[in-house]
């Protein structure tokens, strides 16, 4: 009889009775602390049902809420039942109704009688440990706490700003340093002894009553004064999410708790049989000595991370950040191209066969979507639509990106596309745009059109793209940007895409060895010359070479030579 | 400004309560097993109209999921749906003479049999072809999400709709009385779907998927909302103001998380579009009682003679609810 359970109970009764028999069976004494709050009608039944079972006694019945002294009364007066009424026992270990034990209690017991002076409980110093909710972490300790947080969350909130306001504190009991950490332990008789029937523990008591959550740190302290030997970690396995809730396992995690070899698992859903069926009628179902809950860590991990930071990229029904809160406003890096299709006659194939990427035409041109391919639907089942797409044209992008995981998107746009995303894509620190300013000229001087069209068509582009830079330029913009003037692009324009090929970081690139095909830009000077003497000035392409001045030359005449 | 915004609520919402209990007078009772509902039970409550064909799997699902009571109005169905519902023993029956569409779509029919027995219970509202998906249902039986959801302090859970079709015609293969609706119309669009948020109620507004891609082109904004807050512990207090989209108190359509993190959600499989959905267009389209003037049954009804096909090779086949969760229609939030 050398272990001992102490155990809370406040509901779920006929699954407590199960985990009773089940420590009893093994032959250790349980004293049961049901919740004054459960009616008499409930608590005699469940008396009355384990009534035949040995060595199980009930204690003095506290009123338990969350985060309040009762707690820690009810360990109090269960403890000290236990240690008086059995007193061979020498762990005394702290369960409640939900605790499962996961591995034969024969276990438990060798394990506790190899460590027989060790105590068990997760004891931290607060200014070293963030675990806390609600930057109420030192603070539970210096301000008084006499309203529920539960049920009176207001007066709770007013206390604490009023307190904090005045600098109202209170002082510690001399001697103890805070600690905390979980509320499920496990401690050696000499230590809960010592900790129960201290002189002083009126004024431990009296203190304890008004900090925050005592059951987390009135025996995690009063421990440090005693115990010799402190292994700061809970035998029980229990995780909690990011509000300071406890998770529950249910069946399908019977496999992880079976290879987690902890010795009681916290919190188990009531109705999970499968869990109840398996871990109390198994005779020895797992092997290791040591408790490893690193898996299980991992999973919980994961859930919290996922609630509070998210996917990111990702906008859907649960998760909508506001501006600032995306933690990625796109979920991978893309690459926008603008003025080098109008370029380049053969830009696209020219990309995706140096690159290996997904490349699209321009996504946001007004008339309809182009889609890799001009297909009319793309992954996601996203529609061609040019109307569906500026309905909402943010999400057009996010969802395109979300929906191409693992996979990089180029695309081309321009100032003759839609502009509601310009500001979006500057922002994006996943985007990489690089830009030919002023390429736009090209397609236009290629045309046949009456030129006083294409003058008033060149004046618009002219001024969208220059907005459109003044976002790439500002100090908001995140984006990875690369900006030439034409003039300057084609000067040396292979050593321009290679830059930016080397930026898109494609796995296994060559040099770039094969040049996209440049449209012919003679007589483009002359061109942008002209929409110059229509009072229309192009300055987005930077200086052209005029290579054909109109000057109206006289053929030079030779000189008569003569020879008198 | 925002206390006055509450309170106009407040009077919005009260005015829904006058409404569903006018409304109520169009109720008869068909079969009344109310008396069965104990405290804890999860309800769910559901409107339909000649549906007797889906009725068998539809309450076969939800019994597999947990579902303790069904609360049903019959709107004078022609089928014997009303009777074959009224002989189920978790069934209790209403039958609605009056017009659909001056129902509210049946929410005022609904929001009084709520008032009356849903209080402090858990309620899911669904239509006879939405089907509830949440994280592990595989695994886990809705008490078990439930009760997390009261540990934790939520009231409300989002599902979005997600519209589900077969590959091909729509009648290219007939529905079979007590078959699973998934197995025929077993293809979504997993991503294009737009958001946006309702600044008055809170809640999103969610449009997107097959019959906006389709029907909706030229007016994406008219497309069919999406959101859907089925499943909430209900409160007297409590009214859905349009189809499960909206709910007053507002507070009960903040389902999602605006800093960055996941909250947990689930899907509701809407299977409508499956043979079924020839003779409903065309009786729908008589009756006029649906909502945007029926634009998607006037726009089936134009595309009879061509057959439209929803699916399209970006189409995803739906497999479990770890397909949605990965693709990202839904969550598990903190859920583990």
């Amino acid at each position: 009889m050398s272990v001992g359970v102490v155990m809370l109970v406040h509901n779920a009764f006929h699954r407590a009775e199960q985990v009773v028999r089940h420590w009893a069976a093994g032959g250790c004494p349980v004293v049961i602390h049901v919740d004054k709050n459960v009616g008499k009608e409930a608590y005699d039944e469940f008396v009355k049902k384990l009534s035949g079972v040995p060595d199980v006694l009930f204690s003095k019945r506290h009123r338990c809420e969350w985060g309040m002294w009762g707690l820690v009364a009810a360990s109090q007066s269960a403890s000290s039942l236990l240690l008086e009424k059995f007193p061979d026992v020498r762990h005394v270990y702290l369960a409640s109704g939900s605790c499962l034990p996961l591995r034969p209690v024969k276990d438990l017991k060798t394990y506790l009688e190899n460590r027989p002076r060790t105590d068990f409980i997760e004891s931290a110093t607060t200014a070293d440990v963030p675990w806390t909710q609600g930057g109420l972490d030192f603070e539970r300790f210096t301000l008084r706490f006499p309203f529920s947080w539960r049920k009176n969350r207001f007066l709770f909130d007013r206390y604490v700003d009023f307190q904090r306001r005045l600098k109202i504190f209170r002082r510690m009991p001399d001697g103890i340093v805070p600690h905390m950490g979980s509320q499920w332990w496990c401690l050696t008789r000499q230590t809960l002894s010592a900790i129960l029937e201290d002189p002083d523990r009126g004024v431990y008591d009296r203190y304890f009553k008004r900090v925050w959550i005592p059951d987390e740190s009135y025996f995690q302290t009063l421990v440090r004064l005693y115990s010799q030997n402190i292994e700061s970690r809970s035998l029980t396995l229990s995780k909690f999410d990011y509000q300071g809730k406890p998770h529950i396992f249910y069946d399908d995690h019977l496999q992880l708790l079976r290879r987690s070899d902890c010795f009681v698992a916290r919190k188990i859903w009531p109705n999970a049989d499968r869990l109840y069926d398996n871990f109390l009628n198994e005779e020895n179902p797992m092997k290791g000595a040591e408790p490893n809950p690193g898996k299980i860590d991992r999973i919980f991990s994961k859930a919290v991370e996922r609630r509070t930071r998210g996917r990111a990229g990702l906008y859907m029904q649960s998760r909508l950040p506001r501006e600032g809160h995306e933690n990625g406003f796109t979920s991978s890096p893309y690459s926008v191209f603008e003025g080098f299709a109008e370029l380049f006659e053969d830009f696209e194939p020219w990309l995706a066969r140096m690159t290996g990427t997904r490349v699209h035409g321009h996504l946001y041109d007004k008339t309809r979507v182009e889609f890799e391919g001009r297909q009319e639907t793309f992954s996601g089942a996203m529609s061609d639509n040019a109307k569906m797409r500026d309905h909402h044209a943010q999400l057009f992008l996010i969802n395109l990106i979300w929906n191409t995981r693992g996979e990089r998107q180029c695309f081309q746009f321009g100032p003759s596309d839609s502009q509601f995303i310009s500001w979006d894509l500057a922002k994006d620190p996943n985007a990489q745009i690089s830009v030919i300013s002023g390429a736009w000229a090209i397609p236009l001087f290629l045309s046949n059109r009456n030129f006083s069209d294409i003058r008033a068509d060149a004046a618009d582009l002219q001024r969208i793209e220059s907005e459109h830079l003044n976002a790439l330029r500002s100090p908001y913009a995140k984006a990875r940007i690369r900006i030439w003037s034409l003039a300057e692009f084609i000067e040396t324009p292979m050593e321009a895409l290679q830059t930016v090929l080397d930026e898109m970081g494609v796995k296994n690139m060559r040099r770039v060895t094969e040049a996209p095909k440049m449209v012919d830009l003679t007589g483009f000077g002359q061109f942008l010359q002209n929409l110059k003497n229509q009072g229309m000035h192009p300055y987005l392409m930077g200086d052209f070479p005029n290579e054909s001045a109109p000057v109206v030359q006289r053929p030079t005449r030779r000189k008569p030579y003569l020879v008198r | 400004m925002g206390a006055l915004t509450s309170y106009r609520l407040r009077l919005q919402r009260k005015r829904w309560h006058l409404r569903a209990r006018r409304k109520s007078r169009e109720l008869k009772v068909l079969k009344d097993r109310t008396k069965q509902i104990k405290p804890n039970d999860i309800l769910l409550f559901s409107t339909f109209r000649n549906e007797d064909v889906r009725l068998p799997y539809f309450f076969k699902y939800y019994r597999d999921l947990g579902v303790d009571h069904f609360i049903m109005v019959d709107n004078e169905s022609t089928d014997g749906g009303g009777e074959y519902a009224a002989s189920q023993d978790d069934v209790s029956i209403w039958r609605a003479r009056g017009s659909y569409r001056k129902s509210r779509f049946g929410v005022d029919w609904l929001n009084h049999l709520q008032r009356k027995y849903a209080d402090g219970h858990w309620t899911l509202v669904v239509d006879p072809d939405e089907f509830f998906v949440y994280p592990f249902c595989d695994t886990r039986p809705i008490r078990a999400l439930t009760d997390w959801l009261d540990a934790s302090d939520i009231r409300s859970f989002g599902a979005m709709l997600l519209d589900m079709y077969p590959k091909g015609p729509m009648d290219a293969v007939p529905y079979k009385r007590g078959q699973n609706p998934i197995d025929i119309a077993s293809w979504f669009d997993s991503g294009n779907y737009t958001i946006s948020k309702n600044h008055l109620y809170y809640n999103l507004w969610i449009q997107g998927g097959p019959r906006a891609r389709m029907f909706f082109k030229d007016e994406p904004w008219r497309a069919p909302a999406l959101n859907k807050t089925p499943l909430i512990k209900w409160r007297n207090e409590y009214a859905y103001v349009s189809s499960t989209h909206m709910v007053l108190p507002r507070g009960l359509n903040l389902v999602y998380d605006e800093w960055g993190g996941e909250k947990a959600s689930g899907v509701l499989l809407h299977a409508k579009f499956i043979d079924t959905f020839a003779d409903k267009a065309k009786e729908e389209l008589e009756r006029n009682e649906h909502y945007a003037n029926s634009k998607e049954y006037i726009a089936y009804a134009d595309g009879i003679a061509t057959h439209p096909d929803l699916w399209c090779k970006w189409s995803e086949k739906y497999i479990n609810w770890r397909q949605l969760e990965i693709l990202g229609l839904m969550s598990k939030g903190n859920w583990a």
